[in-house]
């Protein structure tokens, strides 16, 4: 039951990373992309500790610590980027 | 113990019910503004939802599961604020439902200033 | 060096690494002592982030006030999200408004603009002094003061015994 749950759970969420991936394709401009990829990896955070649940490896959720980590310091840098030029 | 794991993989879908209703806001709404505000909250509590589903489920988990939301609940808002900060410099254009623009008048005024 | 500001990173760094290992072995205390006060004392004599915090029982109330109202809010604006995505003719009202804010410390600032961010229907674009420039998604009022009243308010009386 449980697990039948939680898969039903990484489902959407693989269902909601694939709908901001059309934006990341379709984005008129380049901060629409920026938008769309932010939007992918804050998900796959959840993601990657449903994946550390169903292996039952506690380590994946440092994996996830250390993604949001760069994740966040790449969408900064980009928008720095964009703003005026590093 | 069943019913902990059960409310936890619960507190899991609701979770990803709001992520992939905010993915559906990006690609529904007309503007970039608009796209960010769907996105950061909707990811924000998607993701801190699951997160804390996976720590009901495993309380041994429970501590670092602690840490990665409160990372991710500081850190969201202040990437979507640069992003946001930074489409307005470059000039990225409003949609065609806006009705004011004061951020657009202030620089405006500014800059009459300097001359 | 100040002594108080390294002695709040060293606590702050020590129970993120508490929380981090998840058991109390007596290597992993002792690493983690180790490390924490090497950052504290290396890295974060200077820093200023906790600085302007006040410690005392009032501001503590606050704080926590403060985080509930904010749960609240963030839980309402998932559902105001999900109604707006939902319903077929997308129904928004945008706009880009100017408040202001009584807030003088930067974290002050920080934590306003993150809570803003995250209740309904509004985002922080830009902030110059004490004027924030926040997108609405539903604009009701485009006047300085009753824009401060609806946004701004709820937030400000907790964080102003916070912070000043």
């Amino acid at each position: 039951m449980v697990e039948i749950i939680l898969y039903i759970a990484g489902g959407l969420i693989l269902l909601g990373m694939l709908t901001a991936l059309w934006r990341f394709v379709e984005g008129p401009s380049s901060a629409d992309r920026i938008m769309a990829f932010d939007a992918m990896t804050v998900t796959s955070i959840a993601l990657i500790a449903l994946i550390a649940f169903f292996n039952n490896r506690i380590i994946y959720l440092d994996v996830a610590l250390v993604y949001g980590l760069l994740s966040f310091t790449g969408v900064i840098v980009i928008a720095r980027f964009l703003e005026k030029g590093l | 113990m069943e019913i902990r794991m059960l409310i936890g993989s619960i507190v899991t879908l609701i979770g990803a019910i709001f992520i992939f209703l905010g993915a559906l806001g990006i690609v529904r709404m007309p503007d970039l503004y608009n796209r960010l505000q769907s996105g950061t909250k909707a990811s924000t509590l998607g993701t801190i939802l699951s997160i804390a589903g996976i720590g009901i489920i495993n309380p041994a988990w429970a501590g670092k599961a602690f840490i990665i939301i409160s990372f991710v609940m500081m850190t969201n808002p202040v990437s979507s604020h640069t992003l946001a900060r930074g489409a307005h410099h470059l000039g990225i254009p409003l949609s065609k439902k806006t009705v004011i623009d004061k951020l657009k008048e202030a620089e405006a005024n500014e800059k009459k200033e300097e001359q | 060096m100040n002594l108080k500001n390294v002695i709040q990173i060293f606590i702050l760094s020590y129970l993120t690494w508490l929380a981090l290992n998840w058991s109390v072995n007596a290597d992993v205390l002792i690493t983690g002592a180790i490390i924490s006060v090497l950052i504290a004392v290396l890295l974060c004599s200077h820093c200023e982030v906790l600085q302007e915090v006040r410690l005392s029982p009032k501001s503590f109330a606050y704080a926590f006030a403060f985080v509930g109202v904010f749960w609240i809010e963030l839980i309402k604006s998932n559902f105001d999200v999900a109604l707006r995505v939902l319903t077929p003719s997308l129904p928004i009202n945008p706009g880009i408004v100017e408040v202001k804010t009584t807030l003088h410390s930067n974290i002050g600032k920080m934590l306003l603009a993150n809570a803003i961010t995250l209740t309904p229907g509004t985002l922080t674009v830009d902030i110059l002094d004490d004027r924030m420039f926040i997108h609405w998604i539903d604009v009701t009022s485009t006047d300085i003061n009753e824009a401060t009243r609806a946004i701004v308010s709820k937030f400000e009386k907790y964080l102003e015994v916070m912070y000043g």
